[in-house]
């Protein structure tokens, strides 16, 4: 038996066509990207050596530095964006609208399957400010204030921005989220309860300490994919006004395709991939500590 | 209103009913909540499709929340879609062969790394797992100068091989999880009887796992076909674009200029997916947060 499902032949056809493609358009050009860490120039125009420059560069870069700041900005604040919002929708999902929850489930999951460029360029119209008054605008008129002019400055942009991450993924950390709530015995809400814990104090010592490990699994989630952020703000803003909401990903892209320079765009590549590597880790590991001293 | 009447015709209800109305006016800030929450995910869509019936001057002269004159201007879809349909074309010819391949090699490759024998077996899928961290930025570059130094830039195949590739990691890991829940004994069970491992997986693994195989694939048809990143970097010429990089620039040239159009093609792309959520949303739900959590 054990020679049939060790059969060597069987395992090649079998792993084999798997692996081959994912080594061959995953594994080798990650690997052939960080070579050309140490080059400058572009398929077109040929490549140069050269050495470290890249990552000098990119230490002293002044839109490096301002493409990183925004990254790690845009991912504090949609990582705790989504996860908090998610996390209160779960629990108005658990504890208040119960077996009704479903249909509303449901709804508030939809724009997580929607295309990104659809979400934003409805963003766009819904945040307009000229020709057509969009409705926030004309909300905002209706309200007394004055519209603004969204898309004209780099802080009002990265509003729209992060609303609008968090309107399209707070109903998939909802799920996420809903599911780690729904496994939390029934008793020990019930002795809780009985121990006259309700309400904020039931959540605050019961319902999330118990829900931690979700919730640190759903923080590690979305940070990974706030610091990767691409497809959302290409579409919405463009990186602009100038460059004023350029996250790492987007001058990565420009570096490359518009000024072609593969050498320094692989660098900035390799930062990102080292910076998200470096987050994760780092609230895996502070997320062990505290349950080995809980 | 119902209660009232009850109310008067038995006698220990009033206090019941009292305190059921208590208990509904504290509820209500959570009702007002629910509603609102319903108000602001449900309102966006709703308003750009009603603009998808709006005549340009109805844009630029009626407020922006006035009901379209009429439903049955579909001038706008017509617009839009002489434009998609090429894209939407692109995008069919591309995402749907790297889906069946994803599905295929990777489930393969989940049953050899679960239920065949051999050394190693959790090294690769660990290699594997480590594709799910990977940033499409770190790929891009070199695959780019390959498909270019290939000439494969005026054909669809950039995509189709990108979108394999990228799909494998995570497929890949659920198959191998999902025949983990697979007792031994059944493909154990087969090869007593003389199939061949390759036999079992096809005549026994796969049928077994269709319902997984479903959920996979519908989780990746989401990715792949909402992909933008890959899309916009492999295809140079205007007749390769797929769906989602077609409406970007699609905006660009109507944009500002004809809103009509632009609004009937947002609705589209946004119509296809709402079909397919519709009928299956809870195998979607449940199908990506597994990935999530795996992840």
């Amino acid at each position: 038996m054990n020679r049939v499902l060790g059969d060597k032949r069987a395992i090649l056809v079998l792993l084999g066509p798997a692996l081959l493609v994912y080594s061959l358009v995953m594994l080798a050009p990650m690997l052939w990207s960080l070579g050309y860490t140490m080059f400058s120039g572009s398929v077109i125009t040929g490549f140069s050596w050269a050495g470290t420059k890249n990552f000098s560069t990119l230490l002293h870069d002044p839109a490096a530095r301002a493409a990183l700041v925004f990254t790690l900005k845009y991912a504090v604040v949609v990582t705790v964006g989504q996860v908090a919002v998610g996390y209160l929708l779960s629990l108005l999902y658990v504890f208040f609208l119960r077996r009704a929850s479903g249909l509303i489930r449901t709804l508030v999951f939809f724009p997580v399957v929607l295309p990104t460029v659809a979400v934003a360029l409805l963003f766009q119209k819904f945040f307009e400010f000229a020709p057509q008054t969009g409705p926030v605008n004309s909300l905002l008129e209706a309200l007394g204030m004055h519209g603004v002019d969204w898309f004209g400055s780099a802080g009002t942009a990265f509003v729209v921005i992060a609303v609008m991450d968090i309107w399209r993924s707070m109903g998939f950390y909802a799920v996420l989220l809903y599911a780690g709530l729904v496994d939390i015995p029934e008793e020990v809400l019930e002795s809780a309860r009985i121990d006259g814990a309700s309400g904020t104090r039931l959540v605050r010592s019961i319902v999330l300490p118990l829900s931690l490990p979700v919730l640190v699994s759903s923080i590690i989630f979305s940070i990974n994919g706030t610091l990767k952020v691409f497809d959302s703000i290409y579409a919405l803003t463009g990186g602009g006004p100038g460059s004023g909401s350029t996250p790492l990903t987007l001058l990565m892209y420009r570096t490359s395709f518009f000024y072609g320079d593969y050498g320094y765009g692989a660098t900035i590549a390799f930062g990102l991939t080292l910076l998200s590597l470096v987050v994760t880790l780092f609230i895996f590991r502070a997320n062990r500590r505290d349950v080995t001293e809980a | 209103m119902t209660t009232t009447t009850v109310a008067t015709r038995r006698g220990p209800a009033p206090a019941r009913t009292h305190r059921s109305t208590r208990r509904h006016l504290r509820r209500i800030p959570l009702y007002i909540l629910v509603t609102l929450l319903l108000v602001v995910m449900v309102y966006p869509l709703v308003w750009i499709l009603l603009g998808s019936f709006k005549t340009q001057d109805e844009f630029l002269n009626n407020p922006t929340w006035a009901l379209p004159h009429s439903f049955f201007n579909v001038s706008n879809y017509g617009d839009a879609w002489s434009s998609i349909a090429l894209y939407l074309r692109n995008s069919v010819l591309a995402v749907f062969p790297a889906l069946a391949l994803v599905i295929v090699l990777g489930t393969a490759a989940g049953y050899a790394l679960e239920v065949m024998v051999f050394r190693g077996r959790s090294r690769v899928l660990m290699v594997f797992l480590a594709g799910i961290m990977i940033p499409g930025q770190m790929i891009l570059l070199p695959l780019f100068t390959v498909y270019f130094k290939l000439h494969l830039n005026s054909t669809l195949w950039p995509l189709i091989i990108t979108y394999t590739a990228t799909g494998l990691p995570l497929t890949v890991f659920m198959m191998a999880t999902y025949f983990r829940s697979i007792p031994r004994e059944v493909f154990e069970a087969s090869t007593l009887d003389g199939a061949s491992a390759i036999r079992s997986f096809w005549s026994i693994g796969f049928p077994m796992m269709r319902s997984a195989v479903f959920t996979i694939a519908l989780v990746q048809f989401f990715f792949l076909w909402n992909d933008l990143l890959i899309a916009l970097t492999f295809t140079t010429q205007d007749d390769l674009r797929t769906v989602q990089v077609g409406l970007l620039n699609f905006t660009g040239q109507f944009g500002t200029v004809d809103y009509g159009p632009t609004f009937a093609a947002i609705c589209i792309n946004m119509l296809l997916v709402l079909g397919l959520y519709i009928f299956m949303n809870q195998r979607v739900m449940r199908g990506l947060s597994a990935g999530a959590v795996k992840g």
